[in-house]
């Protein structure tokens, strides 16, 4: 091999690694609960891996959703089967039910407290942080469709998105998680 | 060096780590810090926290329930 077939190689491989150790920088997760107990996990786990310097694309369908609408969203000029299912989701993400132990609502009020009694950041501020901190979000513009949300319903600095979207995050990073 | 201290007493996961992502963002190459918490968890934490992102943990010691964490910018 000559020095010039070498050092074309060196370049590749200097290339590849450095593709890789990307790779290695970068988690994707999918949001698709709007449950309050499984969105709280997501927001943990996207806070440590900022925490630990990695870039978070957060891709946002289907009930994840509710998580990120405005307290300001209005039903307005909507068709009258998307303002039934507004009217019967979440408003915003103080108002998400539990998985379990729901209890007609009065179940995420107890882990609220308990959850604060405990010093544990509530779900808004953790959901602040990680956007401060650089998360990613993509909500899905199909499920928004369905659902009869905007963009402007949703809060400031997301992005809308499809499948080939989230795959490309994911395809580029060694950990997709789906919550 | 003087050491910069961070009380991250009576915060509970993921916290003190973002506490601690937040302060080494603003601290420069060699800065020493000494991280005290009371999340049994944070031990764990900060040893994971430090191997992926190659800051140096000097030291780990318990007192009670208290672990504080000596970490270096790197």
């Amino acid at each position: 091999m000559d020095s010039n077939a070498l050092s074309k190689t060196v370049q590749e491989l200097g290339d590849r690694v450095a593709a890789l150790e990307h790779k290695n920088s970068n988690m994707t997760m999918v949001l698709f609960s709007g449950d309050f107990d499984k969105v709280m996990a997501a927001f943990i786990i996207a806070n440590g891996a900022l925490a630990m310097g990695k870039e978070v694309t957060m891709f946002v369908t289907f009930w994840g959703l509710d998580a990120f609408k405005k307290p300001t969203l209005s039903t307005k000029g909507k068709k009258i089967l998307e303002k039934m299912v507004l009217w019967m989701r979440p408003k915003d993400p103080t108002k998400l039910p539990t998985s379990k132990m729901n209890f007609a609502g009065i179940g995420p009020k107890l882990f609220q407290y308990m959850m604060g009694k405990k010093n544990v950041e509530p779900l808004p501020s953790l959901i602040e942080m990680s956007m401060e901190f650089g998360l990613k979000v993509i909500a899905c513009q199909m499920s928004m469709d369905v659902m009869g949300i905007a963009k402007d319903d949703l809060m400031d600095g997301i992005e809308v998105g499809g499948v080939a979207a989230f795959l490309s995050s994911s395809f580029d990073s060694n950990t997709t998680l789906f919550i | 060096m003087a050491k910069t201290e961070l009380n991250f007493k009576g915060m509970s996961c993921p916290m003190p780590i973002m506490k601690t992502a937040m302060a080494f963002k603003k601290a420069a190459s060699g800065d020493i810090f000494e991280a005290v918490c009371d999340d049994p968890a944070f031990e764990a934490d900060i040893r994971a926290w430090s191997k992926e992102t190659g800051n140096i943990l000097q030291s780990v010691s318990k007192s009670g329930k208290d672990t504080t964490a000596v970490i270096v910018k790197k």
